[in-house]
């Protein structure tokens, strides 16, 4: 296995209240923000902007006021003219665009950690666009052997980077963590914990990475989103005629095979995974994708090598 | 003298009026879904011509308009607009919209108080909390809701019965418009989430109250028994900042989803995101329940407490018109 040597990280950025009403954001950023204030800057081995991304919409405890803030980091969309009538997210995310990036470009912030919240199981889930970005593999990769209180797992969606339409795709290596399951506008302790682990290890592995040391590779398993799928529908009034089956609910990155239960219509029949190819389900009845039309996500799972890697100053 | 006369009242079957209207209701939150689908489909199969044998169900969506954008209310809590004084309030351009709908509810299936109020509300709600069912209700010797709980016994999810100790003029919930009422509260779910198990406890829950109000109205006498009835007391806030009024702390892991188990004095209730312990500094080891509802935090709730007491109840039987 060859060894890949990478710029050191000097900075990174945690983002929370993305989504107004996914709490442990909107709790955990304040929280950081204390630590820093009573400790000082050692306590991180790089320098960390903090940011409370969509403030209205925290202060209405609401995901979104006019537009969800995490679709709106398309190059399009960032470098649309701002009028009066531009949603006040759009004009959020060129702000943020112009703090943290600009995207695409040398001077955008090494790493962005974006911290969200799911009513569905998905234990603490790493979502990203790249597998070939080593930074962000190996920082899973040393997510899942050091959280042990819930399962880590990795999402990559396949999508190039000017397509990427959220917020940690500013940064040069950015990811989400998502923590479930809680609901929007409730704030549990123990989800709490684990996302604060989370980023923990995350500065943890930046302080390994930067010192020089080389960092051994593996075989990692990943989850490539494939679909989604939505509940069925009434074709004229568009209402759901179904609830996610309660042998799919909370199983989320299960294995679905042919005839595996999906759906439990209201009139007791149940709806069955009718595909040739076994796919993993997750975001399994996730509140916010109710109106975006879907029930779940599915995903193909795949074993990547990752090499070792070492970090240079440039 | 006093337990003569108990003993007396329940070897005589109380009389009651016959419960010949039944109001189903959700959508009293527009995002606590359980009772949105059930009220919908329960009309759907309202097959024409099939009479409910002695009783009439009426299903009622609450609040349409908070329906139809998900969320709990659109200008004020309309499951706080049902005291006298709001009923009886003058409307104008400026009276928030769940006043003006309070009001047309109370037409509806009231007037709250008199003798044409429906016979029975039950009105459908879901709760963040780890509740099971509950039916909560202002009276605590109405022997028709403490009978419907016993019936519910027999319901896979566990049944409690919660009382808030108010007088009928300061209820200030939709149920209080009926003769008898009592909010039917599941848990736990999330807001804007509809998951398969609770739904079907819902529908059960709501058979069974259907088919004892059937029983009832065709004369079946129901012994007499005893029901727990937890009686809240107070109410907790979470630790909050003096200046901006967020919240310092979430209810510690040893709390969370521990309705209905007794806390006591010294109990963690808890955990400050900067890793603090807070304790319950009360005197008195009481149930909690309501533990981390969403919708309370903005009424200033982390939890509220209750004594549990049982409650005799005689046996009941319809009398005939």
């Amino acid at each position: 296995m060859g060894l890949i040597t990478l710029p050191v990280i000097r900075r990174m950025a945690v983002c929370g209240g993305t989504h107004g009403n996914e709490l442990t954001g909107v709790y955990l950023v304040p929280e950081l923000e204390r630590q820093r204030r009573e400790k000082g800057d050692t306590l991180w081995p790089v320098p960390v902007t903090t940011v409370l991304s969509n403030p209205r919409a925290v202060k209405e405890c609401k995901r979104y006021v006019n537009k969800d803030l995490n679709r709106c980091f398309t190059s399009a969309i960032l470098s649309s003219p701002v009028t009066d009538t531009t949603p006040y997210e759009v004009q959020r995310a060129q702000e943020l665009n112009s703090m943290l990036g600009p995207k695409g470009t040398a001077d955008a912030t090494d790493i962005i950690c974006d911290l969200h919240n799911t009513t569905a199981n998905m234990g603490l889930t790493v979502i990203s666009y790249s597998h070939t970005n080593w930074v962000i593999m190996h920082i899973y990769k040393y997510l899942q052997e050091k959280i042990t209180k819930v399962p880590v797992r990795l999402i990559l969606l396949n999508i190039p980077i000017c397509d990427a339409y959220s917020l940690e795709s500013v940064a040069k290596h950015g990811i989400s963590l998502e923590v479930g399951p809680q609901p929007h506008g409730v704030v549990r302790a123990d989800i709490f914990n684990v996302m604060k682990e989370g980023v923990n290890v995350v500065l943890d592995w930046i302080q390994h990475f930067n010192s020089g040391k080389v960092i051994e590779g593996a075989e990692v398993d990943v989850f490539m989103f494939e679909k989604s799928v939505d509940y069925p529908r009434d074709t004229e009034t568009q209402n759901p005629l179904a609830v996610i089956h309660p042998q799919l609910q909370d199983q989320d990155f299960c294995l679905l095979q042919r005839g595996d239960p999906l759906f439990l219509t209201f009139s007791g029949e149940t709806v069955g995974y009718d595909e040739e190819e076994p796919l993993h389900p997750f975001f399994i009845n996730e509140a916010a994708y109710y109106e975006k039309g879907i029930a779940f996500h599915l995903a193909r799972k795949k074993t990547l090598v990752i090499p070792n890697i070492q970090a240079k100053n440039d | 003298r006093e337990r003569e006369r108990e003993r007396e009242r329940e070897r005589v079957a109380v009389t009651l009026p016959a419960l010949s209207c039944v109001a189903l209701c959700g959508g009293t939150h527009g995002n606590e879904l359980s009772g949105i689908y059930l009220v919908q489909e329960t009309l759907k199969n309202k097959r024409k011509g099939e009479a409910m044998e002695a009783v009439t169900v009426v299903t009622v969506i609450s609040n349409p308009r908070a329906v139809q954008q998900r969320v709990r209310y659109t200008e004020t809590d309309l499951n706080r607009c049902f005291t006298y004084a709001m009923l009886s309030a003058p409307v104008s351009e400026r009276t928030p919209y769940e006043i003006i709908r309070s009001q047309e509810l109370n037409s509806l299936l009231g007037p709250k108080g008199s003798g044409q109020a429906v016979d029975l509300i039950c009105d459908l709600h879901n709760t963040t909390a780890n509740m099971g069912l509950c039916l909560i209700t202002y009276a605590d010797s109405d022997w028709i809701c403490l009978h419907i709980c016993k019936h519910l016994q027999m319901a896979t999810i566990p049944v409690r019965y919660i009382h808030y100790d108010i007088p009928l003029s300061e209820a200030f919930s939709l149920e209080s418009v009926g003769k008898h009422g009592f909010a039917m509260e599941i848990g736990p779910q999330p807001h804007g989430v509809i998951r398969s198990n609770i739904f079907t406890a819902m529908q059960e829950a709501v058979h069974l109250m259907l088919d004892w109000v059937r029983l009832f109205n065709s004369g079946t006498q129901f012994d007499e028994g005893s029901v727990d009835v937890y009686t809240m007391v107070k109410n907790i806030d979470y630790p909050r900042d003096p200046y901006t009024h967020n919240i310092t702390a979430a209810v510690h892991p040893e709390l969370q989803d521990r309705d209905f188990c007794l806390l006591y004095p010294g109990d963690p209730i808890f955990l400050s995101f900067s890793g603090e312990i807070l304790r319950y500094k009360g005197k008195e080891p009481l149930y909690p329940f309501f533990i981390n509802e969403c919708a309370y935090y903005e009424k200033g709730v982390a939890l509220l407490l209750a004594r549990k007491s049982k409650v005799k109840i005689p046996a009941i039987q319809c009398s005939r018109a």
